[in-house]
């Protein structure tokens, strides 16, 4: 019914948290005088690839609602807002299913970040395995 | 069947972003697109077979054919916001060389 706005506000929360890093990052960048070869993935990276994967999921599920007419074009936008009844069920389904897409999201989005980091140390390890 | 045309759309995009020649057309953006919302309707599915038990799997027809223009619909949807993407950002310059061009 709105499970997409649970995505959404995560979204937006984790879009804030990547440009303060972004900034924060420059900044380090900027004050270091010597040339630092990047060994790691900055994290604003892959708090990039977070969002990308909330928002787009957020957008292409708000599609969806709206196809069942579930989103509508005039105030309160959600057709389940005008039955308390259908309210409660509406909370419910963010509660349960939305927290779960949001959770199943995120997990997904950790394991990628260790596996991404472990695939570029076994890139930086390998000219020295092959020396040896 | 939306599910499942989203994650076909998923892996077909990941596999043109594996092959990449450069990074120029952007296919990362909609690797996490489609692969975000086919997250979220595998937990929408696991909830749904979850209350309908074995029915899930047996549709009816109508249903079907509404979810595969449903999940179609959402491909070419992910396909414009990509595209729109591409086209502001201009990673190649392409957009600005044909205005530029007398």
């Amino acid at each position: 019914m709105a499970c997409f706005l649970v995505s959404a506000a995560e979204a937006v929360v984790v879009t804030a948290v990547e440009k303060a890093e972004e900034k924060k990052e420059q900044k380090i960048a900027e004050n270091s005088s010597s040339e630092i070869v990047e060994t790691k993935i900055p994290l604003s990276r892959k708090l990039k690839w977070l969002s990308y994967m909330l928002w787009g999921g957020a957008i292409l599920l708000a599609f969806e609602h709206i196809w069942h007419g579930e989103v509508v074009a005039w105030f309160p936008f959600l057709s389940a807002m005008s039955d308390p009844g259908d309210t409660a069920e509406m909370l419910h389904e963010m509660a349960t299913t939305g927290v779960c897409m949001a959770l199943l999201v995120t997990l997904v989005w950790i394991g990628m970040c260790f596996a991404a980091d472990a695939i570029l140390k076994r890139g930086q390890n390998e000219p020295a395995r092959k020396a040896s | 069947m939306t599910l499942l045309l989203t994650v076909f759309a998923a892996v077909f995009v990941t596999v043109k972003w594996y092959n990449r020649k450069d990074d120029s057309m952007k296919l990362g953006i909609l690797c996490f697109l489609y692969w975000g919302a086919s997250i979220m309707w595998f937990v929408d599915a696991v909830f749904e077979y979850a209350e309908l038990g074995a029915a899930y799997f047996t549709p009816a027809l109508e249903d079907m054919i509404n979810d595969s223009f449903l999940g179609l619909s959402v491909i070419a949807l992910g396909l414009i916001i990509w595209l729109v993407r591409l086209l502001i950002t201009d990673p190649k310059g392409s957009v600005r060389a044909a205005l530029q061009k007398h």
